[in-house]
């Protein structure tokens, strides 16, 4: 069995502050991070090959040099081996360029070893699209199924995987041929302590880097800025909203004005 | 591009009943529409759906393209995504909305691979340009209290996913006309490589923000897990579900599920509380809907207190008390008169 799981590196959005006087970014203490939801993703792979009893885990991501800070990361959670496709040409990417650099790269990957599971985040923290996934899978003509919350049941000699996928109030059982892509929401496992072995072995690991001459069959102009189909036209605050009243006043009478306020919703409370 | 022409809506049905989004999209679709003189679609997918188009048209849509198989019985990528692809090369609309849902999301991506064209995820506004016809999606920018227009220039379809309870539906006119056109489907089984094989659905969940009519939400203001419980007390004593911000989740306070905002639901109770809450977009875009929102906050410029409809300057741990004090007066009140 061969995962691969896509990693993207992020700024830490549970530390990056916006300060609200002058809603601007305080960046100072934004360190980068790996994608929490990839963490996961990588985290049920080595859960997958420990059950398997073997298999081996790779992980990609696109980014700049320092990105290989994430695949060090994920060495550390267990993965096996990285691999980092860094290059001008692919700056700027949107989510179509980036499935499209990504599957260029698990390209390469599969034809030294075939690929069975290829493994992301439900959502990347900084932009919130959920949308490399599906669009990888595409691009590589396999199976996304995506939220999933549990791999049930994973059949090697069949080639079928058996998963929970989250849907509203519940979730689905699906089987899923492989090879196919999964992407992983956070409840699916918790992050375990890394053993020292794991810990040594990521301290010293130089993943593969790649630039765009190292991909075959590359279309350029699908790459970076310019092979992204959307753009940001203009930034804006919100119009404000009418803007509510203050209510004035010791605190008790403030509370007391409030009341007075809500009483003729009296119903709502308690009725549910 | 000229050949590209008219407005969709991707309707998602489960179990034959249409998505509230999916509703607000035709509304916010014929605002669209009509400003681009065009007509408004939608494209319903499923087994035995097709009476369902009425509804569609009722909610404003001029026509409903349907896609009524075996095959779509329950929601997959592979099947829906063909279909849908199937329609868009056909007819070729300019704009294509879904519902910011799972499936909506996954769909969609998946098409705008294969079509090779812009999604905007998780839009909360709509507008177009008419000289050129661009769709102009806004969602929250990361990092400010920001919002940024993504525009798809060079291509079409152009897409975007928009956030449930964020676009409103149009009230539903059963005398309305419209057209309804099946589009046959060359699909097996067998061909398939992904299958549903159950759908369990979790009865026990306690927690359905969605549906409250009283959230009362708490945020990083209120200090600690402990005086956290202020919140819990004040939303039992008025029967309302609690809510939270994302810092809260991160902390630990309240799980996943009780996230309100961009990354968490969007909600649009009758009341919604917001204590502790300084009122960044993220969390604004998910509640800014509610009818009723009472800010508690001690920081007079906090920008909770922009969309508030009532505010209170001052400090959660001396004015919820009171609240909750002033609440067990009057539910009990209420509670008498409706046992006598
Ligand atoms: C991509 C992305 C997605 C996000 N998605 C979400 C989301 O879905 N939902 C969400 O909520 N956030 C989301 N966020 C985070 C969001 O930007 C804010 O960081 C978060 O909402 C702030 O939470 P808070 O208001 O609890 O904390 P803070 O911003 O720390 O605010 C605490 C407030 O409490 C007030 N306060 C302090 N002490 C008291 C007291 N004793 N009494 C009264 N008031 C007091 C302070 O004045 C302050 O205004 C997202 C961020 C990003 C980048
Ligand atoms: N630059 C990237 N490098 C590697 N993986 C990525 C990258 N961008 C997105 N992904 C993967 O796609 C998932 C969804 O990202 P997004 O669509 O940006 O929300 C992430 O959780 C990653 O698994």
């Amino acid at each position: 069995m061969h995962i691969v799981v896509c990693v993207k590196q992020v700024p830490d959005t549970k530390i990056i502050k916006i300060n609200p006087k002058t809603n601007t970014l305080d960046r100072r203490s934004a360190p980068a991070i790996l994608n929490p939801y990839d963490a996961h993703a990588v985290q049920e792979a080595v859960k997958i090959k420990k059950e398997l009893g073997k298999g081996t885990i790779s992980v990609l991501s696109m980014g700049p040099p320092q990105a290989t800070a994430v695949i060090k990361k994920s060495i550390e959670i267990g993965a096996d081996r990285g691999f980092l496709i860094s290059d001008r040409a692919f700056a700027g990417a949107d989510t179509l360029a980036t499935s499209y650099a990504l599957s260029k790269a698990l390209g390469r990957i599969s034809k030294e070893m075939p690929v069975d599971l290829i493994m992301c985040g439900k959502h990347a923290i900084d932009g919130d699209t959920g949308q490399v996934g599906p669009g990888i899978a595409r691009r590589l003509d396999i199976p996304p199924v995506t939220n999933v919350i549990e791999v049930s049941e994973l059949n090697e000699s069949e080639n079928k995987v058996l998963l929970k996928r989250k849907i509203m109030n519940g979730y689905e059982l699906i089987q899923a041929q492989i090879p196919c892509l999964l992407t992983v929401e956070k409840d699916i496992n918790s992050i375990e302590y890394a053993p020292m072995s794991n810990m040594i072995k990521a301290a010293r690991y130089e993943p593969v880097i790649w630039s765009v001459n190292d991909l075959e069959d590359v279309d350029r102009t699908q790459l970076g800025l310019k092979g992204s189909p959307t753009i940001v036209g203009k930034m804006f605050t919100p119009p404000k909203p009418e803007g509510g009243k203050r209510l004035e006043g010791t605190p008790e009478e403030q509370v007391k004005q409030l009341m007075g306020l809500l009483s003729d919703k009296k119903e709502l409370f308690l009725s549910q | 591009m000229e050949e590209y022409r008219g407005v969709w809506v991707f309707i998602e049905q489960n179990d034959t009943k249409i998505e509230g989004v999916s509703l607000e999209l035709l509304g916010a679709g014929r605002k669209l529409a009509d400003k681009l003189e065009v007509p408004l679609s939608g494209v319903l997918i499923g087994c035995k759906i097709k009476e369902l188009s009425q509804e569609v048209i009722s909610y404003g849509a001029d026509q409903v393209y349907v896609v009524d198989h075996e095959v779509m019985k329950d929601y997959r990528t592979e099947s829906y995504m063909k279909a849908v692809i199937n329609l868009a090369e056909k007819y070729k609309p300019e704009i294509f909305l879904y519902g910011a849902t799972s499936n909506g999301k996954d769909l969609a991506s998946a098409v705008a691979t294969d079509l090779s064209t812009g999604l905007t995820a998780d839009t909360t506004m709509l507008d177009v340009e008419l000289e050129k016809r661009l769709l102009e999606a806004s969602r929250p920018a990361f990092g400010g209290n920001i919002m940024a227009t993504i525009l798809c220039k060079k291509h079409r379809p152009q897409m975007a996913t928009v956030r449930p309870k964020v676009m409103k539906a149009l009230e539903p006119d059963s005398s309305r006309q419209g057209k309804v056109i099946e589009e046959p489907i060359m699909l097996k089984e067998e061909e398939m490589r992904t299958k549903v094989l159950k759908i369990v659905k979790d009865v026990t969940k306690k927690v359905n923000l969605a549906d409250a009519h009283v959230v009362v939400s708490g945020g990083k203001g209120m200090g600690d897990v402990q005086n956290f419980q202020l919140i819990h007390e004040l939303a039992e004593t008025i029967g309302a579900t609690v809510g939270g911000t994302r810092d809260v989740v991160e902390a630990g306070w309240l799980p996943h599920e009780q996230q309100v905002g961009q990354t968490g639901e969007t909600i649009t109770p009758k009341i919604y509380f917001a204590i502790g809450i300084s009122g960044a977009i993220q969390h604004v875009v998910g509640m800014k809907n509610s009818e009723f929102i009472v800010a508690i906050n001690k920081d007079p410029d906090a920008p909770i207190f922009d969309v508030a409809t009532y505010g209170i300057v001052g400090d959660a741990m001396e004015i919820v008390p009171k609240l909750i004090e002033e609440f067990k007066e009057i539910c009990k009140k209420g509670g008498e008169e409706t046992n006598v």
